[in-house]
């Protein structure tokens, strides 16, 4: 392991605040306060849910892609207003983070995740897993992703998306 | 009453049998996917380099496609002749040649077995009895043509040249979006919960786009006041439909209070999703075609992307997506499509609710096989073409191509 991550690793204050930061991103989304998903985001975020393939073969387009937190706020708006689809919730398990560079006020970190879905009374199926490429901006206080990339772990959907993961 | 016991001469009432049963489910296999059709199996640019392969399904069927080193592209059924294991276990790659990993037995990149492991035995014993000569045999091969960058194949032996297959009204949308060098940016997969044909129905339905998509209605992406047209190839196997957004003739149809989809109020933070070029000197800014099967091109706005709608049993298919543009686009053109691309697939803020009605088609249809759908917008004719969209012209052609091959 190169020197700058043990070193990184081992700032546990930072890697505890950031745990803590996407275990409120995935409460946010699993308790339905989908109003305050956007909040996680700066302005000019990107946020992008991609798969591995497209992700690997540096295809850009995005099952859900938002440029801004504009975008980030529109497809929470859709999904409570506009689109029409089975009522169904999520529930994230989410791992640690890993940080994988530090510069300045800016972190990157990769984390993974599983996500079940539960269609009404449905039983709860594994609907994806993969890892957040994250860039994080910390001003010391509060962090905030500048961008966050879902790498979906495979290609394959079920149905459809329409919640953010 | 069997399924199958259609009417020729009305398409407009259709058993629900047909999403379910076995044995309809059996004989498409024979007679749509191994028989008369011309099956999508990619893009050219998928397959840049000799060698490069991909797996993929027609019907049940797995195959392989390559290209070969004289630039060709190949199909062939990706099943060793030996003992039926799949040859290419990867989804995509590049390879010399085709080996079996079972046995080692190996084929060139047109499918022909080239070489048996251990065929003389060792040391004299052993060894492929005599009588089995490998130069007679080969992975079952795909007749294949490509037009405008699609790859298409067919089992068929006696088939019309693919560009005959589509006929003429077809082939001029397809050169019209695709004849220019283009750029894959992305491609995209999920199952769905219910029949195929449930899916292909739903691509060649004019009258519900406005009806069950809010997204469409409420930002005039399409409204059925636009200006615009349906059409079917002979015999109803293909279909085409295309409106105009700058011509729209709404004179109150779609009065926010009628109109569940029409959202007055509904507005977006980041507009600039929509954002979009005119990039086709006819002025259509939506178009959605159909080619028999199970295969579909559309042009929404600026966003270009084919759908392959494949069988996994009667009750589950898995649809992939293409997204495309063209390599000419400036870099605003290219991030306009990759904005616009929030409407199609999986997350798609139109296409998302396509995926879903076919299950809830699936389930509503239980237990009610002989029990039929209604086809009846726009009368019970199969015109060629109409003015009007709000007819299903369209998905009763597709239902006189389906039976058309079936009642062979």
């Amino acid at each position: 392991m190169p020197d700058n991550v043990v070193s990184l690793e081992a700032d546990a204050v930072l890697l505890h605040r950031i745990d803590t930061f996407n275990r409120r991103y995935g409460h946010v989304i699993d308790e339905d306060l989908l109003e305050d998903w956007p909040i996680f985001f700066s302005e000019d975020a990107k946020y992008l849910i991609t798969t591995r393939q497209n992700h690997e073969a540096n295809m850009p387009v995005g099952l859900i892609y938002c440029e801004n937190r504009g975008m980030i706020e529109d497809r929470v708006s859709a999904l409570r207003i506009a689109n029409l689809y089975e009522p169904h919730s999520y529930r994230h398990l989410i791992d640690p983070p890993v940080i994988t560079a530090r510069q300045g006020n800016e972190l990157s970190a990769q984390t993974s995740f599983a996500c079940f879905r539960t269609v009404q009374a449905s039983a709860p199926e594994i609907f994806c897993t993969g890892k957040y490429l994250d860039r994080i901006i910390d001003d010391g206080q509060d962090l905030q992703f500048k961008e966050r990339i879902v790498v979906c772990d495979s290609e394959r959907i079920d149905t459809l998306i329409a919640i953010p993961l | 009453m069997s399924p199958l016991d259609f009417n020729p001469n009305d398409f407009s009432e259709i058993p629900y049998a047909v999403y379910s049963d076995d044995e309809i489910y059996a004989e498409e296999q024979k007679q749509v996917f191994q028989g008369r059709a011309w099956h999508f199996l990619g893009m050219d640019i998928e397959l840049p380099n000799a060698g490069d392969f991909k797996t993929m399904f027609v019907g049940d069927t797995p195959v392989i496609v390559v290209r070969d080193k004289e630039g060709k592209i190949n199909a062939m059924v990706n099943r060793c002749v030996h003992r039926g294991n799949l040859v290419c276990i990867e989804e995509r790659g590049n390879l010399d040649h085709l080996t079996c990993v079972y046995h080692n037995w190996t084929y060139d990149l047109q499918g022909n077995l080239a070489s048996i492991a251990f065929e003389r035995g060792i040391q004299g014993e052993g060894g492929m009895a005599d009588d089995y000569d490998k130069s007679c045999h080969a992975l079952p091969k795909l007749a294949v043509e490509t037009f405008c960058g699609l790859v298409f194949g067919t089992f068929s032996e006696n088939m019309p040249s693919l560009t005959d297959y589509f006929g003429p009204e077809m082939c001029s949308n397809i050169r019209r979006l695709l004849d220019r060098d283009m750029e894959l940016l992305g491609r995209f997969q999920h199952g769905l919960d219910g029949n195929w044909k449930l899916y292909m129905e739903n691509v060649r339905d004019t009258y519900h786009a406005t009806l069950l998509h809010s997204f469409m209605t409420t930002f005039r992406l399409n409204r059925l006041s636009m200006k615009g047209a349906v059409e079917v190839s002979e015999g109803g196997l293909h279909h085409l439909t295309y409106s105009i957004r700058t011509q729209d003739n709404d004179q109150g149809q779609y009065d926010a209070k009628e109109i569940r989809a029409s959202k007055d109020d509904y507005t977006l933070n980041a507009p600039e999703l929509l954002q979009s070029w005119p990039e086709f000197d006819c002025g259509t800014t939506l178009a959605i075609q159909s080619l028999f099967p199970n295969f579909s091109i559309q042009q929404l706005s600026n966003v270009i992307t084919l759908r392959l709608i494949v069988p996994k049993g009667p009750h589950k298919s898995e649809l992939t997506w293409w997204v495309l543009g063209a390599v000419e686009d400036t870099p605003e053109q290219r991030a306009m499509r990759i904005r616009q691309c929030n409407l199609v697939g999986p997350g798609g803020y139109i296409a998302m609710e396509d995926g879903a009605v076919v299950g809830w088609v699936r389930r509503g249809v239980k237990g009610a096989p002989d029990e039929r759908s209604v086809l009846a917008m726009g009368g019970r004719d199969i015109e060629r073409k109409s003015e009007s969209r709000c007819n299903e012209l369209a998905v009763r052609g597709f239902w006189q191509g389906w039976h058309g091959l079936m009642e062979n």
